[in-house]
């Protein structure tokens, strides 16, 4: 996002996950036009020296998916970010916010959906219709 | 309040299980939620199938606990996270009418509020309102408050030099919007009317919309607002 010439806040309660930042950037985060602030999402006081007042997006993508569903409507209703995001891994969950007017972002989900492409392909291919990768013939399967 | 009602609790610490106990003694449905496998083992030796094992922020959970017919959800976990979501999908999602929420950590009351959780139960502002309650010389105790509906009651202990004492009730001047309801004098309460002269040392029970609280402890408090602590009392 930074390379795209955004600019980018990070929050997190761990200072460590600063260095995190930086892997494989030839240059500090902070001279890329990046901010890092150590502190929780439930703390307002840690959002807006974050500068939650004046982002144009909001992502919750901490590792608790219950953190992230309170936070993102925080970020809404709170603070009226224009677009708020929340990575949600339980589906059930994701989809029922999502139907609330809650963006989220369900990562179990989308797994769940390459899985199933995939074990499709692995059909079709066994049955013949679409070719093994890499030359292999349906018979060699067995 | 009904006499059978069906109610979930989530969270079976402490709380949640004493919670659970009073309630099944009462004669109430109650299913309570854990998701630390050894505290659930624990407290199902005591509560059989009246504990349930799993994660209570979970829908399916709380649709395996029978939500969707639960007169009463209450969130009591350490996690306020939780007990807000908890709160949030009861309410919203499975239309029960009647949550309570815990509060954990004082500062997230705001986040309660704002996702629409009420009521909500905190320890360290029910030891707080009794330190109100023992400790007179703080001045003021909120007997009731009803913010939605704008209508507090506060109890007041009236200082030596008040303006209000010697007093008649008829001759008050007491903010719009607040009512005095009764006097407390040497342990006994009466309601007043307009010939009673109040004294220093009384207490005053007074009903008033929160936004004039201020105008009101001013109106009996002491007549200088900048006296020090050795001239309470």
């Amino acid at each position: 996002m930074l390379n795209e010439g955004h600019e980018v806040s990070c929050l997190d309660e761990d200072p460590e996950a600063h260095a995190r930042l930086e892997i494989e950037l030839d240059r500090a985060w902070e001279d890329m036009g990046g901010q890092f602030t150590v502190g929780t999402a439930l703390e307002i006081e840690a959002l807006q020296a974050a500068g939650i007042e004046r982002a144009d997006v909001f992502v919750a993508s901490t590792d608790g998916d219950n953190t992230n569903i309170v936070i993102a409507q925080i970020a809404k209703r709170r603070f009226n970010v224009p677009t708020v995001i929340a990575r949600v891994l339980d589906p059930y969950r994701a989809e029922w916010y999502e139907r609330q007017g809650l963006h989220t972002i369900c990562p179990t989900r989308v797994a769940i959906d390459m899985l199933e492409n995939e074990v499709r392909l692995a059909a079709k291919r066994a049955e013949g219709v679409v070719p093994q990768p890499g030359g292999v013939d349906a018979e060699d399967m067995d | 309040m009904p006499d059978r009602m069906y109610i979930i609790i989530v969270g079976a610490g402490k709380v949640g299980w004493n919670l659970t106990r009073e309630l099944l003694d009462k004669g109430h449905e109650v299913t309570l939620i854990e998701d630390n496998r050894e505290r659930y083992q624990t407290v199902e030796q005591e509560l059989e199938h009246n504990i349930h094992y799993g994660d209570g922020s979970e829908l399916w959970v709380l649709e395996r606990a029978g939500i969707s017919r639960a007169d009463m959800v209450i969130a009591v976990t350490g996690d306020d996270e939780d007990n807000m979501l908890i709160c949030q999908v009861a309410k919203e999602k499975y239309l029960v009418d009647r949550i309570i929420a815990r509060v954990n950590n004082p500062r997230n009351r705001e986040h309660f509020e704002l996702l629409g959780i009420r009521p909500l139960v905190s320890a360290t502002d029910l030891i707080l309102r009794l330190i109100e309650h023992e400790v007179p010389e703080y001045g003021l105790v909120h007997l009731l408050d009803l913010p939605e509906q704008r209508l507090e009651i506060i109890e007041m202990l009236l200082p030596e030099d008040s303006k209000a004492a010697g007093q008649r009730v008829g001759e008050l001047e007491m903010p719009e919007g607040s009512l005095l309801i009764s006097v407390l004098r040497d342990g006994t309460g009466f309601v007043p009317n307009a010939e009673t002269v109040l004294q220093p040392g009384d207490e005053i029970l007074a009903v008033l919309d929160p936004t004039v609280e201020e105008d009101l402890t001013s109106y009996f408090g002491p007549t200088r607002r900048d006296v020090g602590n050795g001239a309470r009392g």
